[in-house]
């Protein structure tokens, strides 16, 4: 699905990513850990061609990435921040970006799940914060393509909103597609994925299931099994 | 691209600053045909005021919609859309949006005071032009200075020196050139000293079509003499799309190079 070959990305000079080499195959759920600034961003923006790597190869369902836009149409990408032009009303939005991709029926049926009709003729420079992600779960979800790119986003959901949130990730991994997730949250972490992959200063530390971090660590929990990593680390 | 732009422009005709950029345009234009009663002397006036505001609307335009809409191209770079074709939507939205305000602005007022039976109507239309001309490059130029900085501060400091250089600081440097070295013979440095400034190219051409003498100036009068008239105007309208030409390859070039 994603295969990542010796990954390097430099920012003035600060290294972000110093060899990353990850192979990420078809279906199932996986979390991107690691603390802040280890690169979690950066790395899924690499994949979809937002930031232009020093060195290294992405390959995305067979295809190159470099110099190449056509591949986007097989990715769903939630970005970390929904911020929108506020001029803009949730209904134009939608049909706007309908109108960038493709046609799709899909959204109706999110709004209902997320709740919202209510705001659809509102600009989306009034909406809270919790609206505007929902907005952005909306847009995220409605194409169905084969590989989903969620960066935080559970950020500012409410409780029942998360609940449907979780649903509709089991729902998309149980029609066969591959769910890349960041997120802080690690209860949400635990209940949702399959395999995570830890990243620590730029490289791969560890990739595998969750039970397999547990052994490894010798934690009874995954939380303290990540902050074990965390402190021998960086004692 | 033409989604985007049409996105783009849309968004900014729902604006207010468009809006009172139009007003502006139009009560100028009103208020210059009630003082002057006179139409090609309106527009020599509203060519003074063209050749600085429109630079320096431009710019801040251009500047404030790309800080502006960052998070927003954000999302369209996770689509399947080429680099080129967002950023070059983008400029021309803006780039087209601000010079339908000029020439909706400026063109209304002298609609109805009867441009179409006067003599000045090309000499007009020629002021439209030109303005949009320089529209397009400082909100090239604009967007240039954004891609480059990260930091809006900055961004919008390099953007206000950009104008403040070309619409005032070139002119003083020129002049003074000029007298340091009057003794030798300076028509080639005035001929390219005026291309390289989009402003007093400008400024140039229009002169130049009014053939107003007492107005042109010495890099004028050098410009009419080495082009003569109409070859005149060929060369600065030529010298004026380069201007448009190199910013514009330059967003492509570095929207391609850039991280997000």
């Amino acid at each position: 699905m994603v295969d990542i070959q010796n990954l390097h990305k430099k920012f003035g000079k600060n290294q972000v990513l110093s060899g990353v080499d990850l192979s990420i195959r078809e279906g199932g759920i996986f979390a991107i850990l690691g603390p802040n600034g280890s690169g979690k961003t950066t790395l899924i923006k690499a994949v979809l061609g937002m930031v232009i790597p020093n060195k290294g190869e992405i390959m995305v369902l067979g295809e190159n990435i470099k110099k190449n836009s056509e591949y986007r149409h097989k990715i769903d990408y939630l970005p970390q921040i929904a911020n929108f032009p506020s001029n803009l009303r949730v209904r134009e939005l939608i049909k706007m970006i309908k109108d960038l991709r493709k046609p799709t029926d899909e959204d109706q049926r999110l709004i209902e799940l997320f709740r919202l009709e209510p705001f659809l003729d509102k600009k989306l420079g009034n909406l809270s914060g919790g609206t505007k992600q929902k907005v952005n779960l909306v847009l995220t979800f409605m194409f169905n393509s084969p590989l989903i790119i969620l960066d935080e986003p559970t950020t500012g959901l409410d409780p029942i909103s998360l609940i449907r949130l979780k649903d509709l990730i089991k729902a998309e991994k149980a029609k066969g597609k591959t769910i890349l997730i960041t997120s802080h949250i690690m209860s949400f972490v635990e209940e949702i994925s399959d395999e995570i992959v830890f990243i620590l200063e730029g490289k791969i530390y560890f990739k595998g299931p969750i039970s397999e971090l547990k052994t490894k660590t010798n934690q009874p929990d995954f939380e303290h099994a990540i902050a074990s990593i965390l402190t021998d680390n960086h004692a | 691209m033409l989604k985007i732009l049409k996105y783009s422009f849309f968004d900014l005709m729902r604006s207010r600053w468009s809006y009172v950029y139009f007003a502006f345009y139009l009560l100028l234009g009103v208020v210059l045909l009630f003082l002057n009663n006179d139409l090609s002397k309106a527009v020599i006036t509203l060519m003074n005021v063209i050749i600085v505001l429109v630079p320096l609307i431009g710019t801040i335009f251009g500047v404030m919609y790309y800080y502006n809409s960052q998070e927003f191209t954000e999302l369209l770079l996770a689509q399947p859309i080429k680099r080129s074709s967002i950023f070059l939507g983008q400029y021309l939205g803006v780039a087209l949006s601000l010079s339908m305000s000029l020439i909706l602005g400026l063109g209304i007022p002298f609609v109805f005071y009867g441009l179409f039976e006067s003599s000045a109507i090309w000499d007009f239309s020629l002021l439209l032009i030109t303005g949009t001309f320089l529209t397009l490059i400082f909100t090239a130029l604009a967007f240039n200075i954004a891609l480059s900085n990260e930091n809006k501060i900055k961004g919008f400091g390099y953007a206000i020196l950009l104008w403040l250089f070309l619409a005032v600081i070139y002119d003083g440097l020129f002049l003074m050139t000029l007298v340091l070295f009057e003794d030798y013979p300076l028509d080639k440095l005035s001929l390219i000293g005026t291309m390289l400034n989009p402003i007093d190219l400008s400024r140039t051409l229009i002169l130049l079509k009014l053939d107003i003498s007492a107005l042109l100036g010495y890099t004028g009068a050098v410009f009419k003499q080495f082009f003569g008239t109409s070859f005149g105007l060929v060369v600065s309208f030529f010298m004026l799309t380069v201007w448009v030409a190199l910013p514009v390859l330059r967003i492509v070039f570095k929207s391609k190079r850039k991280d997000f």
